[in-house]
């Protein structure tokens, strides 16, 4: 009896010790936390040889750029104080801040801005940014002036935050090979605002303030934690219940209806207008019927994008209108919209020649779809499918297991019909001439002109709009783009990807610029 | 056959079988279309020609699929798994990263099956006809039939939602970042509902399979013998019969060791365990052929491993199989 209750005592003690040690031993002081929930697990960390949501959100944590961008597309300091566009849009000049530091304390200077733009240019997956780019004079350590062979105006958006990270030379000048360096992983050293503690690949993403941020009173945090979630249901509990404050890029629309509903939580869709994250059904116009353009337009007319926006999308979706993104100052909504219209469809159908057969039925297509955004994707592909039933396309809709084989069959052009999401990217020269440029007719590359679309005045609008500093101009030569290519429906444009920002009542200043969490968020605090 | 020329024969054939699993998996793998590099097109948001025959090239994708098995053969000769295409690491490193977060996972969903399947099989098998041997059927039934994700998705939705009792994912609180004894409570705090989860299937079948065999011993005469001399209850139950009837058991258990790593890849995915199971279903979305091939490569000697371990527990438990050596 005594060595029972002497060995229950000593697991009581054990145990109230146990807590005591666990509520006891805080390893970080509590100057504030936020914790971010995201389904996006990086490769790595370094956004000057990588793009992608899921490298930009924290890569902009951690690298600072030239130029920042405000939510009416206008060019603000970051690291750079001031800038001016000479020799008729063909040099950019950057002064940069006085005492800045990379996170080693060594100063930046121009050089690491020379080598970080050089270094872009050479390895980052968007090679138009940069393409005219020749070299970066450095007359002095503030400044810096890029030198290109034509003039660039996507120059300015290019210095923003997710596409040219300032990276520090004296470290990764010495590496073999950027692209492949533990160094984008691990111990990384940045120039922004929060340093990176750890990087746990399918976990988390712990960063901390930045002491000696080039910018007073910033980060408002003290610490990031991004939380990695490979289902997207548990990470809706996790924010429900309070161990996330904070999802940016949420698109799992069944679930963001609970989470509006929800008295703790807020949700905007306000941010991220650069990205331009388009969804639509593209026409493989290399092979018949879809190289007729009625039959293409025929389709077009016969999806009612107001029932997939109100029902499928449950309202929180926005039409798209055109290859260019809402919110874009190039954006025009003057294009046909393709509302609803069944009969003209079938007019349509009937001029080209592809008239009903005994079943009903004209002809039959084949629908693919990204695998794994459901929403975006499968739903709509299977709405298409039982909607173009209605004008006589048979269409058989196929899987694919994974987006490896999806990206394979359509960049060997492999289908007729596929969904498809495409992003801009800022500038049209970046994330929207690819699509559409004879140029870009590259069998086996994903995203680039897939559809195989072809016109020499499209090709010679892009060219000129790609090197045009007038921007009145550009705009008008971008709205005359928009029109062609609506017309000629290579494309379906179907909506804008709705990413909205889900985050705690009481956290404020969220990232409402045009590049949303895909860029800084050091002003954000909670009250 | 001694012992030593047992575990010798035993490596023997494990060596070969790791040999066969590596070359069947790299073809197996082949023959799906698509690569790492269309996956990290994919995530960068598209990428020039240039770039995707860039990282083809560095990668070694663009020499013949005989080549690229040679290459990769000779460097797991040497014990070089290789450089995960998607994370630009060895892949050696990664796994081991992640081993730790799966044994204990694995490891406490087995001994929970067991030991509460076991005990529940016998109580079952003490009380045939009440209302707990019912139970034990009818909730054996339900966990053995639920899909593993299925039951996850409930059981957090249960305890992290409806009654937010237990944390929703991960494998210890990040924000906290308890260390010590505290870091320990906090991932047994994590690892109860991942645990229960992929516990449930099997402790279904082990209830089951306790129950039965505990049945069959209790009715053999040695503990018909053992009750006429008088030999307490508990004895006879705890002392004589239940050795006898954990033999099926055991064996069970090691066979469906790779069951549980299977199991293990969806549980980790529900509720973020940062495991080898998660690594293995990232990779194979992203076709990280060498991180896959290292995954199914330390999957299968865990396997082999498992199953020469049961063995030696057996013989352990069986006196009949240690005389007859």
């Amino acid at each position: 009896m005594n060595v029972r209750y002497g060995i229950l005592g000593r697991f009581g003690a054990f145990v109230l010790g146990a807590i005591f040690a666990f509520t006891a031993l805080p390893a970080f002081a509590d100057g504030g936390t936020l914790v971010w929930g995201t389904t996006q697990n990086p490769r790595h960390l370094n956004p000057a040889v990588q793009s992608g949501i899921a490298t930009m959100m924290p890569g902009t944590q951690i690298f600072a750029s030239p130029l920042q961008f405000d939510d009416k597309w206008n060019p603000k300091p970051y690291l750079a104080e001031s800038w001016s566009l000479q020799d008729d849009g063909k040099s950019l000049l950057l002064r940069l801040v006085p005492n800045a530091k990379f996170q080693d304390g060594v100063p930046i200077t121009s050089a690491d801005v020379a080598f970080s733009i050089m270094t872009i240019k050479a390895h980052h997956p968007f090679k138009s940014m940069f393409e005219a780019v020749e070299r970066v004079d450095t007359p002095d350590a503030r400044t810096a002036i890029i030198r290109m062979s034509k003039p660039n105006p996507a120059i300015l958006l290019a210095m923003s935050p997710p596409l040219c990270p300032i990276i520090p030379e004296h470290i990764y000048g010495k590496v073999p090979d950027i692209t492949n360096t533990p160094l984008n992983s691990t111990g990384v050293v940045g120039s922004g605002a929060y340093k990176l503690v750890e990087f746990k690949s399918g976990d988390h993403i712990t960063l901390e303030r930045n002491p000696d941020f080039f910018i007073k009173g910033m980060p408002k945090f003290d610490r990031i934690v991004i939380r990695i979630f490979k289902d997207p249901n548990a990470l809706a509990i996790a924010v429900e219940n309070g161990e996330v404050n904070y999802v940016p890029f949420w698109s799992e629309l069944a679930v963001l209806q609970r989470m509006q509903k929800n008295p703790r939580l807020a949700i905007t869709d306000k941010g991220g207008e650069a990205i331009g994250p388009l969804n639509w059904l593209a026409f493989n116009t290399a092979k018949k019927p879809l190289d007729d353009m009625r039959v293409r337009q025929a389709i077009s007319y016969a999806i009612d994008r107001d029932f997939i926006i109100k029902k499928l999308h449950y309202g929180f979706s926005k039409v798209s209108t055109g290859p260019i993104t809402l919110g874009s100052p190039f954006y025009t909504a003057d294009v046909e919209h393709y509302m609803l219209n069944l009969a003209k469809a079938n007019q349509l159908l009937d001029a080209a020649g592809r008239k009903k057969g005994a079943n009903g039925m004209r002809f039959s297509l084949t629908i693919d779809f990204i695998p794994g955004t459901r929403e975006m994707q499968q739903t709509i592909a299977e709405y298409v499918k039982a909607q173009l039933r209605k004008v006589g396309i048979d269409v058989e809709v196929r899987a694919a297991p994974d987006f490896p084989t999806w990206a394979k069959r359509v960049a060997g052009h492999d289908f007729d019909l596929t969904m498809d999401s495409v992003f801009n990217w800022g500038d049209p020269v970046i994330g929207v001439a690819r699509t559409y440029l004879t140029s870009n007719i590259r069998k086996g590359v994903i995203w680039s002109n897939t559809q195989s679309y072809s016109n020499p005045k499209v090709d010679q609008l892009l060219e000129q709009a790609a090197v045009e500093t007038n921007v009145e101009k550009r705009k008008a030569e971008y709205k005359e783009f928009q029109k062609i290519v609506v017309n000629e429906a290579p494309i379906a444009f179907i909506n804008v990807i709705p990413y909205y920002q889900v985050y705690d009542k009481d956290l404020h200043n969220l990232p409402t610029t045009i590049w949303g969490a895909a860029g800084p968020v050091y002003e954000m605090y909670r009250k | 056959m001694s012992f030593v020329a047992l575990i010798v024969r035993r490596i023997a054939h494990a060596v070969a079988l790791l040999l066969a699993v590596a070359v069947l998996n790299f073809a197996l793998i082949h023959l799906a279309p698509g690569d790492a590099v269309d996956s990290i097109v994919g995530e960068m948001g598209g990428a020039s020609a240039e770039t995707i025959a860039s990282l083809r090239h560095a990668y070694g994708l663009d020499q013949s699929l005989p080549a690229q098995l040679l290459i990769y053969l000779k460097h797991v000769a040497t014990g070089d798994l290789g450089q995960s295409m998607y994370f630009s690491r060895p892949v050696l490193g990664l796994i081991m990263e992640r081993v730790p977060a799966t044994v204990i996972l694995v490891f406490s969903a087995l001994l929970l099956s067991l030991v509460l399947g076991t005990a529940l099989g016998v109580l079952a098998a003490r009380y045939p006809r009440s209302w707990l041997s019912a139970a034990v059927t009818v909730v054996s039934l339900f966990g053995f039939s639920a899909p593993v994700f299925w039951s996850g998705l409930m059981l957090l939705l249960l305890f992290a939602s409806v009654i937010p009792i237990l944390p929703s994912s991960g494998m210890y609180d990040v924000v906290a970042n308890a260390q010590g004894l505290a870091g320990v409570i906090d991932v047994v705090y994590h690892l109860v509902l991942p645990a229960s989860t992929l516990a449930f299937i099997y402790l279904a079948l082990y209830s089951r399979m306790a129950r039965a065999s505990m049945l069959e011993v209790l009715g053999s005469d040695y503990v018909r013998t053992a009750r006429a001399k008088g030999v307490p209850e508990r004895t006879v139950i705890f002392k004589h019969a239940l050795r006898n009837a954990l033999l099926p058991v055991v064996t069970i258990a090691g066979l469906q060791f790779s069951g549980m790593l299977a199991g293990a890849v969806l549980v980790e995915t529900v509720f973020t365990w940062p495991g080898l199971g998660q690594l293995a279903y990232e990779s194979i979305l992203r076709r990280d052929n060498q991180l896959i091939l290292g995954i199914l490569l330390l999957s299968s000697l865990l396997v082999i491993v498992g199953n020469l371990l049961t063995d030696l527990l057996y013989r352990l438990i069986d006196p009949r199989i240690k005389a007859g050596g």
